[in-house]
């Protein structure tokens, strides 16, 4: 393909097809070439619940009903309501089937598909209201979202290059390849407003700028870093799994900007769908001319390369991907020079984030402006959130920066499972902070949650309830970083590792007060003195946790008690003799024999032989055994 | 250069564009503390000793990697300073071997001192679980003890940057990050060519050379054992170093007079071993030169760049010299010629060498170094050792008078005492080459083309209507560079001069360590070389075949250079080795 | 922290052949060594020494430098793992759902600790961090299987699914 008349061309042959799937409110909705299109979810949440058999079976059974030329179904990527996977949607009506199983394909098939009705008691019952079926985008937990990045996940065939070119595709390549110097581009990404979203938030187009210039000719490097390594944080691998075109195309903008004809993208090897698709992805735009040589017939070329991570997550940092890349030990190196000067193979290079490239094309296409009215001031734009943990609503949502912490967890989230109370959010992961409900109004952006002691990071969000001990999360955390550090520099290699065992020394109940300060003390150290962002909030969780639940800390230090009831060796089991009514089923499964008791008679835990794995609690059918 | 202008601890500062903090501070009059830095070799930033504050940085930034800019205000002792390189230390200690009164290292360790400036003391304020290694034993000439290691992977970089080599490196992560060799093979078991440059950066107790002093006091007290001593040339360079000389400042005279005290029966000299070296080695050159033989022919005195050409260029073996080295001719020399003349039994014999090098500890277990069917050389140890032995035999080397080593094997040339530096042994062939080449007695001895620091050398002489090219180089990269040259066909060498260690033997593995704070601002090197060239130009004989006990024992034993008795003596061979 | 394999070494010429391959192929690549070794990895499914000894000799790579890349990742393996390799996720979501007592259940059952394998070559057991399934907390991965929403009592019939 040479020519944006070509490309166009493609656009609106599968315009139709395509727009089938518009969710959008108000637009009357065109007929395709097919009467109904399926659209299964194929990301990592549903695959990993069997969504691919459901898509499989589904195809068997419209066969079976001769239905071949009439509906179509396709894999896309993620939808964002993980916990309700497998998911489905069945167009035109917009139908959202949620936790799909497979004896259920022939009758959705036979009702739906054949007849036409639409089978109501499989559907997500937000979707089911008194008046009918209302699209999942009236639902509470998509109503307050806004897709930017995700604009295509969920939507398209991430593995067929077309679908994503019917929904602007490779027009902002275009666009910025035959109509836009370099300068002009960037001045776009800078005027957007546009932050990082891997985590530092440092504005995207200053980052271009500084590794523009230079000798013509200069080897440089654009790099992508999808080595998305903080746990419970899955942003990255939706877009690449649902829209890989966004990235390779904002990678070929980012080429065109700074005079670089060689790309790497930097991917976690546990995301095998994901490597698969931007392998496929990539072929895709060889062939099709979007990446290669005299792209769009400019004289600009731009190669897109994938390197596979190996399960580091030090490697998320910039110079430790380089060095990784490079094919060393993934360690980082000191800060200046910067990678815009001398960066991977020591050529000048940039590097951004999946979710910051998928930003891009859509600000080349609609403007600064569009972009920067979104979200605050400081922080414009949508971020994209894996929510989860302790909330109802499990998944993945985009969201306008500014959004309260209140609004994610208990419109978007659905609140809290089993009636329990909030107690905390947790943001940014190992680098990150926890989140009191006394700041569940603050509206969420860059600087408002470093102001708080958490920080933004990849967009990990997990909710902690009344049953969470905070110690033992800052504790959790600090294990993370035990494992991952790189061992480089002294504060981080020893640092963590000391940390850590003086949290232990709280959670077992053998600190005093002093060693409160102590911690203190060597946060601030590590913070202050490690050699890369891993080291240097490192002790964010336990800095944060220490200031918003210090009467926690306290309740283990001074009074040995573990308010939540998790650290072991602070509590206790009792059997209430009142409760107990001898049943022996206790005795029967303590795996050490500390229960003892005459039959139909209350029965005694023997604490000094007790292990506490709480399996004589949960085996009580008259809750008559108690942790205190 | 054009100079930046920065204030530190607000006083202004000029220092030139591209300094580190760490260098611009030096102008200032200010030392700030390192402890990885190795200016050159490992810029790495990692301990974090050297933090300093700069105003506007959102954390403190290490001095010895970043960079100054115009107007940048920096503060080098401000409290959070201060803390944070405690902070630092303490942590260091909590995983550190803290047995300091037995360590190798007590008195000038690098980490000691720091803790000792700074005010931390070992009172385990992190003391936490700590894993314990065992140690590595298994190189012939050296020791690692990972309990010691304080991971500032100076050695890693002397291995892989300066030769080439890395047989060590930083294995596994984070706290359980040591440095060590692939699937934790003793040293022993790999490639590593015995150099200790390793040794010679490690800034604490974790790298050290097997110690022989005791075996040489208890050969020195047993009365049925004759024990001859020789010293290299580069010892008296740098020895002076451990008794508070500065740097450069020759003592051949007070060691000679040291080792008398120590008791040895006979106090000799390696540059007799040299100028033999010189002999055969020239007489081999021409002798290829002339009837065709393997050519670049290459030197053979370092026995660490032996053993690298052995590992990494085993089809270029017969590019070696068959020459042994000094040290083993003048050990074989010994149990022979000297036996005989002395009426001794080679076999109570005890032939001890004191070296700049470790790699010689390597060398006298090598087979075919046994010309009187007992090892040419029994014990060899570093100048550090001899050091040691001084100082514990109560001897105030400051007050010793100068004396000179016994006849017959103590009489050198000023060609053999430049052996020590890189060039060396080039420069001290080519004056007995050229003059047996000509006939003539040459103007000029001093061949400066092949002085000097620089890594690789080359020099072309016009010799009696033939051209000669030689090439020198010292520190492995440079070795391995020049050697791909040669197996390429890109260079056309005749004669070339490799020494392992940068520098040659005055900056050997063996040689006194110089604290990071000296090496980053001192070229060792060059400094330890003045003092050699010194003695060289004091001495009146300057060719090797002039030496008049050289002459000596051709005439009464070994005939000709080359000759028949020579080649079993004199002479040595090689065998391939495996890289791992 | 013996890192020698104590499974003895059983490659084949077919393997080595395959290795010296994509030896061939990726040599001249900038920053190769870690797809080769994935790749060695995938073809002998962990890297022992012969292994890292055949990639050193060709890329004249030092062997310790491989190594040290080799235990600097955490997906490189220097032993074996089983025919079923469970992966047990202790990322944070899966974490504060209880994915930790599902990881000492398993290590209960199967009398394994972290990296290692079950005498008999069945089972092998470690812990990753987030299989991005968090939808599903807590999970474990067997192969290529994902198990979800678990509770501990499930461990046992899962595991009586493979054989």
């Amino acid at each position: 393909m040479k020519s944006l008349e070509e490309l166009n061309a493609i656009r609106d042959k599968m315009a139709d097809l395509v727009g089938f799937r518009s969710e959008e409110k108000g637009v009357e909705r065109k007929a395709c070439q097919y009467e109904r299109q399926v659209l299964v979810c194929a990301g990592t949440g549903c695959t990993s619940s069997g969504s691919l058999k459901i898509a499989d079976a589904l195809e068997a059974e419209i066969e079976k009903a001769g239905l071949k030329d009439k509906v179509c179904v396709i894999r896309t990527g993620c939808h964002g309501l993980c916990a309700l996977g497998p998911v489905m949607i069945i167009y035109p009506e917009a139908a959202f089937y949620s936790k799909m199983e497979l004896e259920h394909v022939p009758e959705i098939v036979a009702e739906h598909l054949v007849k036409g009705n639409v089978v109501t008691k499989y559907l997500y019952k937000e979707t089911v209201t008194d008046e009918g079926i209302i699209s999942m985008h009236e639902t509470p937990f998509y109503k307050k979202q806004y897709r930017v990045a995700l604009r295509n996940c969920g939507v398209i065939d991430p593995e067929n290059i077309e679908e994503y070119i019917a929904r602007d595709g490779y027009q902002a390549l275009n666009k910025v390849l035959t109509s836009m110097t370099q300068k002009e581009v960037v001045d776009c990404v800078m005027a957007s407003g546009l932050r990082g979203r891997g985590g530092g938030g440092f504005p995207t187009g200053k980052k271009w700028l500084f590794a523009m210039g230079g000798e013509p000719g200069t080897q440089k490097y654009v790099c992508c870093n999808a080595d998305e390594g903080d746990p419970g944080a899955f942003m990255d691998r939706s877009v690449l799994e649902g829209d890989p075109h966004v990235v390779l195309e904002a990678m070929a903008i980012a080429g065109y900007v700074i005079g670089a004809n060689q790309g790497y993208i930097y991917v976690r090897a546990e995301y095998p769908i994901a490597v698969q698709r931007l392998e496929i992805a990539i072929k895709q735009a060889e062939e099709y001319g979007m990446l290669g040589d005299n792209i769009f017939g400019t004289g600009f070329s731009f190669r897109i390369g994938l390197r596979l991570g190996a399960g580091a997550f030090v490697c998320g940092e910039e110079t430790a991907l380089m060095t990784s890349i490079e094919g060393n030990r993934g360690e980082p190196r000191p800060r200046p020079p910067f990678p815009a000067v001398k960066g991977l193979f020591a050529a000048p290079t940039i590097l951004n984030n999946v979710e910051t490239y998928a930003n891009i094309p859509q600000i080349i296409l609609r403007g600064a402006d569009w972009f920067s009215a979104m979200g605050t001031e400081k922080s414009p734009g949508t971020k994209v959130f894996a929510l989860g943990g302790k909330v109802n609503n499990v998944g993945l949502v985009e969201i306008p920066m500014g959004t309260t912490l209140r609004e994610i967890v208990e419109e978007i989230g659905g609140g809290i499972p089993n009636g329990k109370k909030f107690k905390a959010a947790q943001t940014g992961g190992p680098s990150g902070g926890c989140i009191p409900a006394s700041n569940f109004d603050v509206q969420i952006d860059y600087d408002n949650l470093i102001a708080i002691g958490s920080m933004m990071g990849s967009g990990g969000l997990i909710v902690l309830d009344e049953d969470d001990c905070m110690v033992d999360i800052a504790k959790f955390f600090l294990e993370f970083t035990v494992d991952e550090s790189c061992g480089k520099c002294t504060p981080c290699r020893i640092g963590t590792r000391r940390l850590l065992e003086m949290l232990t020394k709280i959670t077992e109940g053998k600190a005093e007060l002093a060693d409160l300060d102590k911690i203190k003390e060597l946060c601030y150290h590590m913070k202050s003195s490690s050699l890369c962002a891993l080291g240097q909030t490192a002790s964010n969780p336990v800095l944060s946790t220490m200031k918003f639940f210090e009467d926690e800390y306290i309740a283990h230090v001074v009074d040995k008690k573990c308010p939540a009831g998790v650290c072991k060796s602070l509590l206790h089991y009792e059997i209430d003799e009142e409760k107990c009514i001898g049943c022996t089923l206790c005795a029967k499964n303590c795996p050490v024999g500390a229960i003892t008791g005459e039959k139909k008679k209350p029965h005694t835990i023997d604490t000094s032989k007790c292990i506490k794995c709480g399996v004589c609690a949960s085996k009580c059918k008259k809750s008559a055994i108690v942790k205190k | 250069m054009e100079n930046v202008t920065i204030k530190i601890n607000g006083v202004e500062v000029s220092a030139p564009a591209g300094s580190t903090i760490l260098e611009a501070a030096r102008y200032a009059g200010i030392e700030i503390p390192t402890l990885c830095y190795l200016k050159d070799i490992n810029e790495i930033g990692a301990c974090r000793m050297c933090v300093v504050e700069v105003k506007g940085a959102r954390s403190l930034v290490a001095a010895c990697v970043y960079p100054i800019n115009p107007g940048m205000e920096v503060l080098t002792n401000s409290p959070a300073v201060q803390q944070s390189r405690k902070k630092t230390l303490q942590l260091l200690l909590s995983n550190h071997d803290r047995s300091c009164l037995s360590c190798v290292r007590s008195g000038n360790c690098e980490l000691q001192t720091l803790c000792k400036e700074l005010g931390v003391d070992d009172d385990g304020y992190y003391d936490g679980y700590k894993p314990h290694y065992e140690l590595d034993t298994s190189a012939a000439h050296m020791v690692r003890d990972n309990n010691k290691c304080i991971l500032c992977r100076r050695c890693v970089a002397a291995c892989e940057k300066c030769q080439s080599i890395a047989v060590i490196g930083a294995n596994e992560r984070g706290f359980k990050t040591s440095i060590g060799s692939a699937f934790e093979m003793g040293l022993g078991e790999t490639s590593c060519v015995s150099c200790g440059q390793c040794i010679a950066v490690c800034p604490v107790g974790a790298i050290y050379e097997k110690d022989s002093t005791q075996e040489i006091f208890d050969a020195i007290n047993d009365p049925d054992k004759f024990v001859a001593v020789q010293v290299a040339p580069a010892v008296r360079a740098a020895l002076g170093e451990e008794f508070g000389y500065e740097m450069g400042t020759p003592v051949q005279g007070q060691m000679a007079a040291a080792l008398r005290r120590l008791g040895f029966d006979k106090v000799f000299d390696t540059n007799f071993g040299a100028d033999l070296t010189i002999m055969e080695e020239a007489h081999e050159f021409l002798d290829r030169v002339q009837n065709g033989g393997v050519l670049p022919m290459i030197t053979s005195c370092s026995p660490g760049w032996i053993k690298f050409c052995e590992h990494y260029f085993p089809d270029m073996l017969d590019h070696l010299s068959s020459c042994k080295s000094p040290q083993q001719m003048f050990g074989a020399t010994l149990k022979t010629y000297y036996a005989q003349k002395m009426g001794l039994d080679p076999k109570n014999i005890v032939s001890v060498s004191v070296m700049p090098c470790t790699a010689k500890k390597f060398e006298i277990g090598r087979d075919d170094q046994n010309a009187a069917g007992v090892p040419d050389v029994d014990i060899a140890i570093t100048t550090r050792e001899l050091a040691r032995m001084i100082k514990k035999s109560g001897l105030d080397f400051r007050k010793l008078p100068e004396e000179t080593f016994d006849d017959p094997l103590g009489e050198g040339t000023g060609a053999a005492v430049i052996f020590g530096a890189t060039g060396g042994v080039m420069e001290a062939a080519l004056r007995t080459a050229v003059e047996t080449l000509t006939g003539e007695t040459l103007q000029n001895v001093e061949f400066t083309e092949v002085r000097g620091v620089d890594g690789i050398k080359e020099a072309t002489y016009p010799v009696a209507g033939m051209e000669v090219k030689v090439a020198v180089a010292s520190g492995l990269a440079n070795a391995r560079e020049l050697l791909n040259k040669v197996k390429a066909g890109e260079a056309d060498y005749q004669f070339i001069e490799i020494m392992a260690c940068p520098g040659g033997c005055v900056n050997g593995g063996g040689q006194p360590q110089v604290p990071s704070k000296i090496r980053n601002v001192t070229d060792i090197r060059a400094e330890r070389a003045k003092a050699l060239y010194s003695l060289d130009e004091g001495n009146p004989v300057r060719k090797s075949h002039e030496n008049e006990s050289i002459k000596k024992v051709y005439a009464e034993f070994y005939g000709e250079p080359g000759s028949h008795k020579a080649h079993e003596i004199l002479h040595t061979s090689y065998v391939k080795r495996t890289i791992n | 922290m013996a890192q020698k394999a104590t499974v003895p070494f059983t490659g084949t010429k077919e393997q080595e052949g395959e290795l010296l391959k994509v030896i061939a192929e990726l040599k001249d690549t900038k920053g190769a060594l870690m797809p080769i070794m994935q790749k060695a990895q995938d073809i002998y499914g962990y890297l022992p020494i012969e292994v890292q000894k055949i990639i050193s000799d060709n890329t004249g790579i030092p062997l310790e430098k491989i190594y040290g890349v080799a235990t600097f990742y955490a997906q490189f393996a220097l032993q074996p793992k089983g025919k079923f390799r469970i992966s047990v996720c202790l990322g944070t979501a899966c974490y504060v759902k209880g994915s930790g007592k599902i990881y000492e259940k398993l290590q209960e059952v199967l009398n394994l600790k972290e990296g290692e394998c079950t005498p008999d070559g069945k089972f092998s057991l470690e812990s990753c961090r987030c299989v991005g399934a968090c939808g599903l907390a807590p999970v474990m991965m067997i192969n290529d299987d994902v198990h979800g929403r678990l509770l501990p009592d499930d461990v046992e019939k899962i595991l009586a699914q493979y054989n």
